[in-house]
């Protein structure tokens, strides 16, 4: 049986990739360049059920979908740069309670209201220390129209399996731009379920650690005793300020995405295995990027891609292992180096690390990437 | 690999992503080809400057934006001015004859009919302009068959509307072919 196509742009993908992995509630606040996606979303969530509020801001989406989360529905909210930075507050609520839920940022030109229809990657930092205090983070960086459908889908299941919040962030290119979809069957990808309890109502516990360090998470309103708070809490989720509780609640949060970067992590290596350039690359500036590299291997110089697909928690291991053996690296970025400082933090002086910053409005072309690729001696 | 690329390019409002979008579903989903669409445009809702960048190929697209003008498609003197430089040597250009009136000058087919007029007087309705423009640019560039293109037309337009739309593709398609062997 042939499987349904169809033509999309980046944000109707998340949108459907969001309900495949069994999303049933959005709120957000319209901004370009994701409108798109609270468009499709309020057309379709009322077919099945679900719910879609269009809040009075973007606090208040963040907030309406952590507490939708807390009662049991998975949950989106859509949002760009300035609305990203409004809901930094909640999303850090969102990591200390252990709120599951998924936001959509499309990077468009900034801070403030900047450039609202060019593209940009100045969020990648946002992602990670735009809330306050020490959290857990992890941000998925699509590429292509069908990649952004696939990891909405996997920003889910890392949502739920992790309990916590996880960001997708396509430049406004991949959000905006169109290309073919192939939709999966039903069960063909795994959609993670959220871990439920096994004790009986009044021995839950929301933040038992005795089931490791993510434990189950009732739906609040399902008889289950629930306490949830943005203060440093103890395991039945009330506050405390015992130091040693403290400290331990904030390593396991941590932890929760540290000791599984493996699972978390992924990358795609493009003409590596003899590369002595690489071109590190994420979102549509890798497609640049693969077409710089195909260019310079034809005229015989050695050039590979490291296409970054999680941007968080960063693949700290991999680059580390490419600096020990390339020439140099080649950073491509419509920021003024965001994730190069991340490349020569972990290439620890072994390689040299060359940026193109771009934040004009404007795509890195690959004859850009090309001529850096030839600096590299 | 073939990579074959076109910009529909005008103002705001003259539904040139539209008919971007329109070519490129045509080459991906009814000619079993690759296509990207994407496009910028300013702040403004309308009048602004806009602009739609198709890419073709039988493989892979990797870099969604134009390298190389194939086809361009101009629907006022200032996009024609503006985006005729990156016009490939053997390239065509379509304009609006009404609205360029000082045609860019280089090494291409340049093919000129009154889009906009031919929309009003010859279908009944100007807002399918945009309709006429991609007939005629599938015409030119022969990168989707007219039947897939006519297709992608009619999957893509409300339902009441299909008939003056596949006249104004029709009529596009005919104006262009004869301007083009005038």
């Amino acid at each position: 049986m042939s499987k349904k196509v169809a033509f999309l742009q980046g944000n109707e993908a998340a949108t459907y990739g969001a309900l495949y992995a069994g999303c049933n509630f959005f709120a957000g606040y319209p901004i370009t360049p994701s409108t798109e996606v609270a468009e499709v979303m309020a057309a379709e969530l009322p077919k099945i059920g679900g719910k879609f509020i269009q809040m009075e801001d973007e606090i208040g989406a963040m907030a309406a979908i952590l507490g939708a989360s807390l009662a049991g529905s998975k949950v989106l909210t859509s949002t760009s740069g300035p609305g990203l930075s409004l809901k930094q507050e909640l999303i850090g609520y969102g990591c200390i309670a252990e709120i599951p839920c998924v936001i959509y940022n499309v990077m468009r030109g900034g801070p403030s209201t900047g450039m609202p229809t060019g593209p940009s990657q100045s969020d990648v930092m946002s992602a990670k220390w735009g809330t306050h205090g020490d959290h857990p983070a992890i941000c998925l960086t699509p590429a292509s129209v069908q990649e952004t459908y696939e990891e909405v889908i996997r920003a889910f299941n890392l949502s739920e399996k992790y309990r916590t919040p996880v960001m997708v962030m396509p430049d406004e290119i991949v959000a905006h731009m169109r290309e073919r979809v192939v939709f999966p069957e039903p069960g063909e990808i795994e959609v993670v379920p959220r871990k439920a309890p096994t004790v009986s109502p009044d021995q839950y516990k929301p933040y038992d650690t005795s089931f490791g360090d993510v434990p189950p998470l009732a739906a609040f309103g399902s008889g289950y005793k629930f306490h949830v708070t943005g203060l440093n809490k103890a395991q039945d989720g009330f506050p405390t300020t015992k130091a040693e509780l403290v400290q331990a609640e904030e390593e396991r949060q941590v932890r929760k995405v540290d000791a599984n970067v493996d699972d978390i992590v992924q990358f795609e290596e493009y003409q590596l295995a003899d590369a002595e350039v690489v071109v590190v690359a994420y979102g549509s500036t890798s497609r640049s990027a693969r077409y710089a590299v195909n260019v310079a291997r034809e005229q015989g110089i050695k050039a590979g891609m490291f296409r970054i697909k999680t941007f968080w928690p960063f693949p700290d291991k991999q680059i580390k292992a490419l600096a020990a053996k390339v020439k140099g690296f080649v950073i491509p970025e419509m920021n003024l180096g965001m994730c190069s400082l991340e490349i020569e933090r972990n290439a620890q002086g072994k390689a040299p690390v060359l940026g193109i910053f771009r934040v004009d409005g404007e795509p890195i072309n690959p004859d850009q990437i090309l001529a850096k690729i030839k600096e590299v001696k | 690999m073939s990579r074959y690329e076109l910009r529909f390019s005008g103002a705001g409002g003259q539904g040139l992503i539209t008919a971007g979008i329109i070519m490129a579903k045509a080459a991906s989903i009814y000619e079993g080809k690759q296509a990207v669409q994407s496009q910028s445009y300013g702040p403004e809702a309308r009048g602004g400057a806009s602009k739609s960048e198709v890419i073709i190929s039988d493989g892979p697209i990797d870099y969604p934006k134009i390298t190389q003008c194939d086809a361009l498609l101009a629907m006022t003197q200032e996009a024609a001015n503006k985006y005729s430089h990156d016009l490939k040597e053997g390239g065509v250009l379509l304009v609006d004859s009404d609205l360029v009136t000082t045609l860019p000058k280089g090494n291409f087919k340049t093919v000129a009919f009154p889009i906009i007029n031919t929309a009003k007087n010859d279908v009944g309705r100007e807002i399918v302009a945009n309709i006429v423009a991609l007939g005629a640019m599938v015409a030119l560039t022969g990168q989707v068959t007219r039947e897939n293109a006519e297709k992608a037309v009619l999957s893509s337009v409300p339902e009441a509307f299909l008939e003056l739309n596949k006249k104004a593709f029709s009529i596009g398609y005919e104006k262009a072919l004869a301007a083009a062997n005038a």
